[in-house]
């Protein structure tokens, strides 16, 4: 089966500086696709590389079988099936709402489906706002209406660069769910985002940058199966004043005016022994609860990581 | 179905309604300049100057007052919008879409050309009021006038390709757009010129545009209508491809 997307050997160089240093990896139709990394990992430059905001440096970018190129014109069958959110907020100062998104699909070179457009501006709650010029409307809704105008043309594979960004948590949630029914209407969605909860909670899959290299690319579970590590959380019936030194190996973090600490347990560490040793220090234990590791913890395992990664050229990549 | 004439079409009808949008700053603002220019041309100094035998002042340079306004506008047009589309980053819009460089620049271009044309046809409407014009090559006029607006619209893209702040955009207009039209000879004929000064103003691109349009419409002019005709044309072709060259390989565009 074609791959909504394929990478192979990317690169991109700005000046002497090398950004994206030799990315590969597939996205496959009808998923969504995580693309994680810190500040500066290359997530957006591959993306532009991708939807055409900046040229390939070497290597080759597919889009359902369609190759981008470096011409314009003849990456044209790969970008007619991408929609693309850029991560800034971009206003055109001269249209409204209605007026943007009647004039987006003919750039797409096809026509508006007017039960379409209906359905998104319902989906987006943008009906209030159609005649007003974008530029003044707030973040939240040109956010949503960027939204409605990479989906407007009917892409195939759904570019979101940070959708989220300084969104507030209901509407970063409501983001979320209509990008879902998207996605399992049969559009590929390819997102990058600093939110670790939004890629868990969205991505089937989800591939790591950092200094422009893949430190891992696997199923979101696996990945977090790779940090054999737990946390274990312990109500307290008197608050702790300071954490004992025999805790540190665990990590400890105290919070709740001394009344939950929370230690990180190897995989190899009893929870009883744990807990008797708490005991022993004089803690009064009221509740416990013991947690998985999220995808946070992979995510800073990894890029902490990355260095010794680099230097050995082995990511953990299945 | 994708249709790239659609893809086209629309970034023109974009660009065409970003100017009618602000209709008063782009057309209105223009036409009465060149209304002022007239006035005082044709009601009061006018009168008093005489340049060439036969021609009334106003009449000598009225074809140059048009001319004014669709080069200008055309610059102005490309310029600030692709200036404008980098400085608020909504050029990464245009970036991603399934568009030819050569579809760029002409949609950018035609989108200028007819506010310069728009601009210039009211100004010639409002010429009549204050003094007849000839009209002796009509046809050859508005080509003229056209290679003017086309000319003017690439050198307006190439400069808000280049302009790195609105400083350097001013700069531009300020210190390009600006000498060349008032040493091209729109106020005086250039045979008027000391021997030195009418070689350096056979430099001047507007020159040859000015006097072919002149030409056109009065039946006067200083040159050759074939050459000035040939040489604009020419320079409009070059023009279009180092745009089109620009637009495709610039980094300044795409990085």
């Amino acid at each position: 089966m074609t791959a909504a997307l394929d990478i192979v050997d990317l690169c991109k160089h700005f000046g002497s500086q090398l950004v994206v240093d030799h990315l590969s990896f597939r996205v496959e139709a009808g998923e969504i696709f995580g693309l994680l990394g810190p500040n500066g990992a290359g997530k957006s430059t591959t993306i532009n590389m991708i939807a055409g905001g900046c040229r390939i440096g070497s290597g080759a970018i597919r889009v359902f079988g369609q190759p981008v190129l470096r011409s314009a014109r003849r990456s044209r069958a790969a970008r007619c099936q991408l929609g693309v959110i850029h991560q800034e907020l971009i206003a055109d100062p001269f249209f409204t709402i209605h007026q943007a998104l009647q004039l987006q699909p003919g750039f797409y070179g096809t026509r508006l489906d007017p039960h379409w457009y209906a359905h998104i501006i319902e989906r987006l709650a943008l009906t209030p706002y159609l005649h007003k010029p974008v530029n003044h409307l707030s973040g939240g809704t040109k956010r949503r209406f960027m939204l409605a105008k990479a989906l407007i043309h009917k892409p195939a594979l759904l570019i979101l660069d940070e959708p989220s960004a300084g969104v507030d948590l209901e509407l970063r949630h409501s983001l979320w769910q209509f990008i879902r029914d998207v996605n399992r209407s049969g559009t590929t969605v390819l997102l990058t985002t600093h939110y670790l909860e939004e890629a868990e909670q969205m991505c089937q899959r989800v591939a790591i940058l950092k200094q422009g290299r893949l430190v891992a690319l696997d199923a979101t579970e696996r990945l977090k199966q790779q940090i054999q590590q737990r946390q274990l959380h312990v109500s307290l019936s008197r608050p702790l004043l300071a954490i004992p030194p025999a805790l540190m190996p665990w990590q400890p973090q105290l919070s709740s005016g001394g009344r939950a600490l929370q230690l990180r347990l190897p995989a190899e560490t009893s929870v009883c022994l744990l807990l008797t040793q708490l005991q022993q220090l004089g803690l009064d234990i009221s509740d416990f609860d013991t947690s998985g590791p999220t995808l946070e913890d992979v995510f800073l395992h990894l890029t902490r990581d990355a260095a010794s990664a680099k230097t050995t050229g082995a990511p953990h990549v299945q | 179905m994708f249709n790239s004439r659609r893809c086209f079409t629309t970034l023109l009808l974009k660009e065409i309604r970003r100017f009618t949008r602000v209709y008063s700053q782009t057309l209105l603002t223009p036409v009465m300049i060149a209304v002022l220019y007239l006035f005082v041309f044709g009601a009061t100094l006018g009168q008093r100057i005489s340049v060439v035998d036969g021609f009334s002042y106003v009449q000598f340079v009225t074809p140059g007052l048009i001319l004014m306004g669709i080069i200008n506008n055309a610059f102005s047009n490309t310029s600030s919008s692709l200036f404008m589309s980098r400085h608020l980053g909504s050029i990464a819009d245009l970036l991603v879409l399934p568009l030819s460089a050569c579809q760029i620049v002409a949609a950018y271009c035609l989108a200028a050309m007819l506010r310069g044309m728009l601009v210039g046809t009211a100004v010639g409407l409002i010429a009549r009021i204050f003094t007849p014009l000839p009209w002796s090559h009509p046809f050859l006029a508005a080509l003229m006038a056209l290679l003017a607006s086309f000319l003017f619209a690439l050198l307006g893209l190439i400069a808000g390709l280049f302009a790195n702040s609105f400083d350097g955009l001013s700069m531009y207009i300020n210190f390009v757009l600006l000498p060349l039209i008032f040493l091209g000879g729109v106020f005086y004929p250039v045979s008027i010129l000391p021997p030195l000064w009418q070689k350096l103003s056979l430099c001047n691109p507007l020159l040859y545009l000015l006097d072919g349009f002149r030409h056109a419409l009065l039946g006067f002019g200083e040159l050759e209508l074939a050459l000035s005709f040939g040489l604009s044309l020419a320079g409009a072709l070059v023009l279009f491809g180092v745009a089109v060259y620009l637009i495709e390989h610039s980094p300044r565009f795409r990085p």
